[in-house]
């Protein structure tokens, strides 16, 4: 337990530290990185700890950037105001999808969220008006200040990136060796023997999306107040297939793989569309890759190989 | 153009649009019956099949005919050939675990679709139509004479389309003869019941889930070549009739041959429909979540049967 509790608390000191080191380009993508982990973390806690493969958290995080970014736009609200709102979105959106979506499971429950998603990125795309559809919009740089702070200044933007980050890691850690934790990952492993011992599973699942998909807002709202711009492609399926894949590479229910995860697959993809265009490629093959060679991603082999206790 | 022609024509290009996605998702129905897999690249196979078409409808000279002809065969031999390949080499080796198997099939979906984007490149490609004769229709109207004959201006169609429609109806049609009356079909049926059984039997499962993976794909691939004269071929065409076919196969009941053919004629008739008179971003919107409630309230599909 202090050995863990050293780990994520020593990985949260380092990116602290990064921040006055780091060169501007890697500075910048550190910080987008740890944005997109937050995305990852709050994915990985229906998917790594409940179980629940979900193809539709696009729609939590757009959710996310939407609310916050909507707000902004069309009226003055704060950026602070703006993110209370983004994390009822995406809790709110998560409730509803989770009370018609849980009573399937398996594959069911993979295609009607897919199909959810599908409808929030067309609903995008058809109220056009507000949200400019397919082009997006830019989150006026005058509305993202918090306390006087321009969260468009990479040193600011970098530090809030960090402490969101470090609310959700920690976060994570806390809520999986809490007794809701445990009994998450008892639903994973065996649903009727959990429901046996008296647990409400549904509510329990239920529950575990709704943190999910608030977490997952979170990021979403982070990103578009950070880097100014919100745009249905984060809508796509392809925002649902990125945090999947960001959990499996790292190691799905593991506290730190999502943020090991993340890291990889950015550094993958951007060292590779130096290369090409398709750099879908790469995610596609590492897809592939993880499901024959590596299941249990990094952290997963390294709790198979070194470190049994890491949480 | 009044009402009535209006709608027949709607009707006509529901009729084009349920004939290729009968063909498609009988495929996705046929993997999904006997190996119980979804397989989430099954539109890049369709893609692959538009894509092939080209390919061979270039190479191929002597008239839009040959090249035509040339390409119904080769192409889903091609993408047929290639599924089987990716089953043995990745399905097989995960066993066929449900969930394991869509993130799989979530990765080939991107290695297809970006390595014909580096191939094939991003643009659309047209492959002429062997025949695409007008084909004015005929419209009766009721004037103060009686009924009379008229061929209102825009109400046409190609005997393309019409070729396209008879062409679906006959594949699906073989499909059903052969799973009901053949040696072939047997085994599969053996196998979708119960694999262990067949195994005991002495069916090689592992050779008839390739065929079957195989067969799938070039069903696809089929409805992809049946389609690109009317549609370009394009490397990201693969994304949209992968998710109706999925609406048409959830809708009809997953692995149930005769609901998907149903939901087919349903799904094309309608979005042809609702596409003239609404907005499509509207009508699409409603019908994916329409979709979304039937299999959380009706897990089994409209017409399956099965038992959870």
């Amino acid at each position: 337990m202090r050995a863990s509790l050293a780990l994520h608390l020593g990985l949260v000191a380092v990116l602290f530290a990064l921040n006055f080191v780091l060169p501007a380009y890697a500075h910048g993508n550190i910080a987008r990185v740890m944005t997109l982990a937050v995305y990852a973390i709050g994915y990985n806690i229906a998917f790594g700890y409940t179980g629940l493969l979900s193809l539709g958290h696009a729609m939590f995080f757009a959710a996310g950037m939407y609310g916050a970014g909507l707000l902004l736009r069309f009226t003055d609200a704060g950026a602070v105001a703006a993110f209370g709102v983004a994390l009822a979105c995406g809790a709110g959106l998560a409730l509803v999808t989770g009370l018609l979506a849980l009573r399937t499971a398996g594959v069911s429950f993979m295609i009607v969220t897919l199909m959810f998603s599908q409808a929030c990125a067309l609903a995008i795309l058809y109220f056009a008006e507000y949200t400019r559809g397919d082009e997006g919009f830019v989150i006026a740089a005058a509305s993202r200040v918090v306390a006087g702070h321009d969260l468009g200044d990479a040193q600011v933007r970098y530090l809030a990136a960090w402490a969101l980050f470090s609310a959700a890691f920690l976060f994570s850690l806390w809520l999986v060796n809490r007794p809701m934790g445990k009994v998450l990952v008892a639903i994973r492993e065996n649903e009727p023997r959990a429901r046996l011992l008296g647990y409400d599973t549904f509510r329990l699942k239920l529950g575990a999306l709704v943190i999910s998909g608030m977490v997952s807002a979170a990021s979403g709202a982070g990103y578009g107040l950070f880097f100014g711009y919100a745009g249905a492609s984060f809508a796509g399926v392809q925002y649902s297939i990125f945090p999947l894949l960001w959990v499996l590479l790292g190691g799905a229910g593991t506290v730190i793989g999502p943020f090991l995860g993340t890291l990889f697959m950015f550094y993958l993809i951007d060292l590779s569309s130096g290369i090409t265009d398709a750099y879908m490629l790469i995610a596609g093959v590492a897809l592939i890759g993880l499901t024959l060679f590596a299941p249990q991603g990094i952290a997963g082999e390294l709790r198979r190989r070194a470190w049994r206790g890491l949480p | 153009m009044d009402f009535g022609p209006h709608l027949m024509l709607a009707l006509l290009e529901g009729a084009v649009l349920a004939a290729v996605l009968a063909l498609m998702a009988s495929g996705l129905s046929l993997v999904f019956g006997v190996m119980r897999v979804v397989n989430v690249a099954h539109g890049e196979f369709y893609m692959l099949g538009a894509v092939v078409a080209w390919a061979v409808a270039d190479l191929v000279g002597g008239g839009p005919a040959v090249g035509f002809i040339a390409a119904l065969i080769l192409a889903p031999l091609i993408v047929g050939g290639l599924a089987a390949a990716a089953d043995m080499t990745i399905l097989k080796r995960i066993d066929y675990d449900p969930e394991r198997t869509i993130v799989a099939t979530i990765g080939l979906l991107y290695v297809i679709q970006q390595l014909t984007l580096m191939g094939y490149g991003p643009e659309a490609r047209p492959v002429a139509p062997p025949f695409n004769t007008r084909i004015a229709l005929p419209w009766i109207e009721w004037g103060a004479g009686g009924p009379s004959v008229y061929f209102p201006w825009g109400l046409s169609t190609t005997s393309y389309k019409l070729f396209v429609i008879g062409a679906a109806a006959a594949l699906i049609l073989a499909i059903r003869l052969v799973l009901l009356h053949s040696k072939a079909g047997l085994v599969m049926r053996a196998t979708q019941l119960d694999s262990e059984m067949a195994t005991a039997f002495g069916i090689p499962v592992e050779r008839v889930y390739a065929a079957v993976f195989g067969v799938g794909a070039g069903l696809a691939a089929l409805a992809g070549v049946l389609i690109v004269p009317i549609q370009q071929a394009h490397y990201l065409m693969g994304g949209e009739a992968l998710l109706l076919s999925f609406i048409v196969v959830i809708i009809g009941g997953l692995g149930s041959l005769t609901g998907t053919i149903v939901a087919a004629v349903l799904i094309g008739m309608s979005d042809g429909i609702i596409s003239v008179f609404f907005s499509p971003t509207l009508a699409k919107i409603l019908a994916t979540l329409l979709v979304a409630l039937v299999l959380v309230f009706r897990p089994q599909g409209l017409f399956g049967a099965r038992e959870r």
